[in-house]
């Protein structure tokens, strides 16, 4: 290892490090930034849940979209599995339902992105899994 | 995905490390390695329930993980996203299992500054830190502002000394810095005495590199070269984890020579101490680590004037320090922000006793005990009724309901009779008695005195053996108003710090008990039904059914009776464990 | 020097800055009771570890009392040294400290002497209010100190006077709280130590914790014993403190008085240590000026500086410490052993007692000198030149006890031939008095010119190190001179590292040498006390006659009678020594 000689090569380092530990760091300050879960119920692993997380997981960080993904039991919605439910700071959750690759590809790029709305949200009696 | 497994001293206790290694080698045979990073951490403070994991992103905290979980936790979690429901914490007020930490009581109304990096980075390994804006408010000082600046920084902030005293830091870095010599010193005070609080053990042990920092940022303002951290040696991760840090800022730089380029230099060596309560006070703490007997002696000379090898020497304690580069990032704006007028930003507390949530707490000054003990503590366990909360360590005072809704600080709570010290906060419940509770405190103190002025070597003897008459029913009315004046003696006349408190216990507690110090001089009668030799056992006959349960499992054999026939006690062979009351089952045993 | 007002009791004083309220009250003529607290001025030794709690004092606007030995007086400081408070807190501590003592006060060997004891008159103490548990440790017999820790208070004086003064570093305060006490390292027993027995932890002790074996019971039964011829011998230093135990001033001479007191309390001959000293100064004069010769005829081998070797501890001290020097000092024993060995030879054959019929008995200001005698090369056959040393603070326990009224006693004069003396001899009991006493002999033996000034004002005096030179016709003798072993410590080490460039050395462990020894009566922290007790001695160095040691008639006669010549083969064979190296011993015994 180097010796850190400046305030600058200090730095430097940091923002190099940083994203080791950014993850953790945001994870706790969740306020701010988008929240986003995925029903793990075993309807929505079975209709391919899991392959949605994994693709929102990976292209939120490649897109660099400020965002977090965490997996919840059945929304309870299983005829509409996979479900995903979207909060964007200062907005109600929404929970999108029948989510796809591209469905998932699409609540980046226009519903987080930009704020549109997209098909297939269910509307209907909503309540946050919290208040469940 | 990261997976942050505690590796502060509480949870390895409980296997952490095994249980570290296990989710190393599930997240291996699963061949995760590139999506799962297993990284030990410092200290969550929820100890109550270690070890505890948290699931990084989705914050999923699992307590009171077993090495044999690991498999679980990897499949589960890890692979298939599901929750492990089974090792998630449940609320102890409405049962409900709470997956996410920060919807749990217990970190609710806390405020991690000194804690911060506390079961976030990994301790040994100085890129977090670094990633952590590490040594980057030690960057901003050497390299950007004068010592007069960063000290007034400190000084604005309104920091004061976490260590127990309170006194202004900036203050004391200022006055050090004036004193003109040609070798100064910045001690790290990690002798931490209080029997439960273990505070600056789990910042040592969770960001070793937090205290470097701050330490030569204290150099640079005060004009020294030279940090000694002294360490009780009870704390071996704390030391292997401060070696490991000064070890790798040294590698890195960051001490040493020329730091950052800015032509100060700075270094940092551990002294060891012998974990006497006493060390904690600083001009013991210098004298051993003089190599001399750990005394006190008069102040002034203040360290700060002549201390280690007679040069001027500033000592600050752990948490003290823990809080520095913190202020020099966000500003003294923003730190004097959190907490009361004279008392700001926040306090460690290590919450213990009759309470659901015992574990190691960061709180602004300001909260009220009420918030603390049945937001944070999540109330009194068993659903017991809420006696007393002493706080200050051994030598702090017992408060009770009518202080619950004082903001705590450091001025509040000497008011009313207790003290802050360094953060220790036991809570007690009807169960206990305050007597007990009294001569339990005075015991340590007897222990721990240093034994150079007479009141406080003699003194608190005498308190403990007067405390020991009343819990056996021997002492006069005549006996408390002596127990009174001699406490007060002690108090007026000691040393230092340590017999200038001792008898706080003593003195809260008759204070805000009397009832119960009455009680067991006139009447010999301990009101909890604690104090052995004012109690006796008996067997209530309508509830006795004969099924020998206690007569079985006393240890003395002095419960008699036949099957299905009352029994009945011998109270002259009885010692009053107490096995009988705990074994029957149809409450037919009773403590009178 | 910047000065400062305050008010104590409501009258105000102005001391200079730096000033403790303790001294300032003093000003005042406010007496503040203490029992840790302990101002050697003369010696330069100020012990204030703030410890005892006694003499705590009301501060106005401070939360807790002040310790006012060391709390420095500042502008406007208002102090009340006898409130409700101050009163109740002095009480209660001293009643603490009681409650953890021995309440032996009428069997006790500091009873009537003990600072504990007068304050708790002075506060009319009737009661301890806190009974308990009192501390028990084991008693430690030394041939010369015991030690009874029950008794101990926990001033620490005696640490700072082993440590800090004599550096010697035996006594220090170990364990924590209750049980905390002063006790050599490992709670060895001090025989087992590298204690000097210089005493000086008993001459300050303010309770009965560290006393001198005491020897008075074997003196009576050997008065009472027909069969023994019983001889005593007193000491230069005695007969200036003697009287401050019959309530004379300080600085009172005695030895008319004492004289007499011995012969009413029956010993056979009344000798002076005195005589020894001219006779030591015969030996270790001639053994300086053999060495001075050597050395200024160009002998690279000869040791130099030559070190005196009368005082006890000063021996003890360079056997535990510097055993690879044992060359240096002179082989001379001291006086006390030299007139053991002349009264057990030359003097019992003149008056026809076998040797095992004669008991010596020495008067010595000193507590190292008990141990002293008891060392076996001072023996022939088992039978000690000396059989028992008794300190000044014995005799006149002995005296007083014997109902003899001390201060009405006529003047008499000691016994010859041993009793005989010169001026040289009493200077002895001071610091400075040996070499004084070695210059004038040495200077006349080397030029063979009578000296005509005998007075070397410039080895006089109080410093912890002094130096002179001394003009022996045309030829510069350095001298130097060190009282307390600290300060002697610092000498040898210069003279170890080759940085010495004296001829010769005169060192005494004690502080103001003799009179300040261990078993004179206790100065009570009154340093001036050796002041006066110095002045004294010189006193009767002026009174005399005949102030050189080769002057003294009976010497001369010893010379002829028995011993030859000094340095003879006899002179050797009685009144020399050799030395031991205690260090490896001290390894042995770890």
């Amino acid at each position: 290892m180097t010796k850190i000689k400046s305030l600058a090569d200090l730095k430097k380092m940091k923002s190099d490090l940083q994203s080791q530990i950014s993850i953790r760091q945001k994870s706790e300050n969740p306020e701010g930034r988008t929240l986003i879960r995925i029903g793990m119920g075993t309807s929505g692993i079975a209709s391919g849940a899991k392959q949605v997380m994994e693709f929102l997981m990976d292209e939120l960080e490649k897109r660099n979209v400020d965002a977090i993904v965490t997996q919840v039991g059945d929304m309870g919605y299983s005829y509409a599995d996979p479900t995903v439910e979207v909060t964007v700071p200062g907005k109600d959750p929404l929970v999108f339902g029948d989510v796809t690759i591209k469905k998932a590809d699409d609540i980046i790029e226009k519903y987080i992105k930009n704020g549109e709305l997209l098909d297939g949200i269910i509307p209907v009696n909503y309540e946050t899994i919290d208040k469940k | 995905m990261h997976m942050l497994v505690c590796g502060g001293t509480g949870c390895r206790a409980s296997a952490s490390d095994m249980l570290y290694e296990s989710l190393k080698k599930e997240v291996q045979d699963n061949n995760l390695e590139n999506e799962v990073q297993v990284v030990t951490t410092g200290c969550f403070g929820f100890c109550e329930k270690g070890p505890i994991v948290k699931m990084i992103p989705d914050n999923t905290f699992y307590v009171s993980v077993e090495p044999k979980d690991a498999k679980e936790l990897v499949a589960e979690h890890a692979l298939k996203g599901r929750k492990v429901n089974r090792l998630l914490y449940v609320d102890p007020t409405n049962k409900e299992q709470i997956s996410d930490s920060k919807h749990m009581g217990f970190y609710k109304k806390q405020i991690r500054i000194a804690l911060r990096n506390c079961g976030l980075i990994n301790p040994e390994n100085i890129e977090e830190y670094l990633a952590a804006d590490g040594y980057e408010a030690m960057g901003k000082v050497l390299l950007e502002m004068t010592p007069e600046e960063a000290i007034k920084v400190v000084l604005d902030s309104g920091l004061r000394g976490r260590g127990g005293g309170g006194f202004p830091t900036g203050l004391k870095w200022q006055i050090a810095s004036k004193n003109e010599a040609d070798q100064k010193y910045v001690v790290c005070n990690a002798d931490e005495g209080d029997p439960g609080a273990f505070m600056d053990r789990s910042i040592l042990e969770g960001d070793p590199h937090t205290v470097l920092e701050a330490m030569v940022i204290n150099g640079y303002c005060i004009g020294a070269t030279k940090g000694l951290i002294y360490i009780r040696a009870e704390y071996p991760l704390a030391i292997q984890r401060l070696k490991i840090a000064i070890g790798q800022a040294r590698e890195f730089g960051l001490l040493g020579t020329d730091i950052l380029g800015s032509g100060f230099d700075f270094d940092v060596e551990i002294r060891y101490g012998a974990g006497a309560f006493v060390c904690g006070e600083e001009t013991a703490l210098i004298h051993s680590m003089e190599g001399e007997r750990g005394e006190p002696t008069f102040k002034p000379p203040f360290p700060a004037q002549s201390g280690y090898l007679g040069k001027p020497t500033n000592v600050n304690n752990v948490e003290t320090y823990a809080n520095i580069p913190v202020i020099i990032n966000k500003g003294a704006e923003w730190f004097s922000s959190i907490g009361t007028e004279k008392s700001k930003g926040t306090k460690v507390f290590a919450l213990a006793g009759k309470i659901n949530n015992v574990g190691l707490i960061e709180v602004p000054m300001g909260i009220t005990l009420r918030e603390v003990i049945y937001e944070i503590g999540g109330g009194i366990k068993g659903g017991k009724k809420f006696k007393a909360v002493q706080t200050g360590g051994p030598s702090g005072g017992c408060l009770t309901e009518k202080h619950l809704d004082i903001p705590i600080d450091f001025d509040n709570l000497i008011a009313a009779g207790s003290m802050m010290g360094s953060g220790g906060m036991i809570v007690m419940d009807e169960d206990d008695c305050m007597v007990a509770v009294a001569k339990f405190y005075l015991e340590f103190t007897v222990e721990e005195s240093c034994g150079k002025c007479s009141p406080c070597r003699v003194g608190n003897k005498r308190l403990h053996e007067q405390l020991d008459l009343i819990t056996k029913g021997k002492a006069t009315m005549e006996d408390l108003d002596k127990l009174k004046n001699l406490s007060n003696v002690i108090k007026d006349t000691s040393l230092c710090g340590l017999g200038q408190t001792s008898p706080n216990p003593v003195l809260s507690t008759m204070e805000n008990f009397y009832d119960e110090y009455v009680a067991h001089v006139t009447d010999h009668r301990c009101p909890s039904g604690v104090c052995k030799d004012l109690i006796r056992y008996e067997v209530i006959a309508e509830n006795c059914v004969g099924c020998t349960a206690c007569a079985r499992n006393c240890p003395v054999n002095c419960i008699s009776g036949e099957r299905k026939q009352v029994h009945l006690i011998d109270q002259v062979l009885c010692i009053k464990c107490g096995a009988c009351l705990e074994k029957c089952k149809f409450n037919a045993i009773a403590v009178i | 020097m910047e000065l400062i007002k305050l008010t104590i009791d409501n009258r105000t004083v102005e001391v200079e800055k730096g000033t403790t309220i303790f001294h300032a009250a003093k000003k005042l003529g406010i007496e503040i009771p203490t029992l840790c607290y302990m101002n050697l001025k003369d010696l330069n030794i100020e012990h204030k570890p703030g410890g005892c709690r006694i003499c705590v004092v009301e501060v106005e606007g401070r939360r807790n009392l002040a310790p006012s030995c060391a709390t420095e007086c500042m502008e406007g400081m208002v102090v009340k040294t006898h409130t409700v408070r101050v009163l109740n807190a002095r009480r209660t501590v001293l009643e603490l400290i009681i409650s953890d003592h021995p309440f032996d006060c009428l069997i006790c060997a500091k009873s009537g002497n003990c600072d504990l004891q007068s304050l708790a008159i002075k506060l009319g103490v009737r009661d301890i209010p806190f009974q308990g548990e009192k501390s028990t440790y084991k008693p430690d017999f030394s041939p010369a100190i015991i030690r009874d820790m029950d008794k101990c208070i926990m001033c620490r004086r005696c640490e700072t006077m082993c440590n800090d003064f004599q550096t010697v570093g035996v006594l220090s305060g170990i364990n924590r709280g209750f049980e905390a006490v002063v006790a050599p390292a490992f709670e060895r027993d001090l025989d087992h130590s590298e204690c000097t027995y210089c005493g000086q932890c008993v001459a300050v002790c303010p309770t009965g914790a560290l006393t001198e074996v005491d020897h008075t019971k074997n003196v009576i039964a050997a008065l009472s014993d027909s069969k023994k011829t019983v001889v005593v011998q007193t000491a230069p230093a005695v007969r200036a403190a003697l009287g401050e135990e019959f309530g004379l001033e300080a600085g009172t001479l005695v030895t008319g008085k004492m004289v007499a007191a011995l012969r009413q309390l029956g010993f056979d001959y009344v000798f002076d240590t005195d005589f020894a000293a001219d006779l030591t100064i015969m030996e270790e004069g001639t053994e300086l000026l053999d060495r001075l010769t050597r050395h200024l005829g160009g002998d690279k081998e000869v040791k130099l500086p030559i070190l005196t070797s009368c005082c006890p501890g000063w021996v003890n001290f360079f056997e535990y410490n510097y055993p690879d020097m044992m060359d240096v000092p002179s082989t001379a024993r001291s006086p006390q052993q030299m007139f053991g060995a002349i009264a057990k030879t030359y003097f019992a054959e003149k008056i026809n007692v076998k040797r095992e019929d004669m008991v010596v008995v020495s008067i010595m200001p000193c507590v190292a000198k008990k141990y002293e005698c008891t060392r076996e090369e001072f023996a022939t056959d088992g039978n000690p030149d000396v059989d028992f040393s008794i300190s000044t603070r014995e005799l006149a326990h002995f005296i007083k006890s014997a109902n003899i009224n001390f201060n009405a006693l006529p003047d008499e004069d000691f016994d010859k031939p041993l009793g005989e003396s010169t001026g040289a001899a009493v200077i002895f009991g001071t610091t400075g008095g040996v070499i004084e006493a070695a210059a004038r002999t040495a200077y006349e033996l080397h030029t063979g010119k009578t000296l005509e000034k005998v007075d070397f004002e410039a080895l006089r005096g109080f410093d912890g190190i002094r130096s002179a030179s001394v003009d022996f016709d045309g030829v510069d003798i350095k001298i130097g001179i060190a009282h307390g072993l600290g300060n002697a410590r610092k000498m040898l080490d210069d003279v170890k590292a080759g940085r010495s460039e004296f001829h010769a050395i005169e060192i005494m462990a004690c502080p103001g040498g003799c009179i300040g020894g261990g078993g004179q009566p206790l100065h009570h922290g009154d340093s001036s006390v050796l002041r006066a007790r110095a002045k004294a001695i010189y006193s009767e160095d002026e009174s005399k006659v005949l102030r050189k040691s080769h002057e003294n008639p009976s010497i001369i006669k010893l010379y002829e009678e028995y011993l030859g010549k000094p340095g003879s083969e006899k002179a050797h064979h009685l009144l020399h020594t050799h030395y031991f190296d205690k260090k490896s011993k001290q390894v042995l015994l770890d």
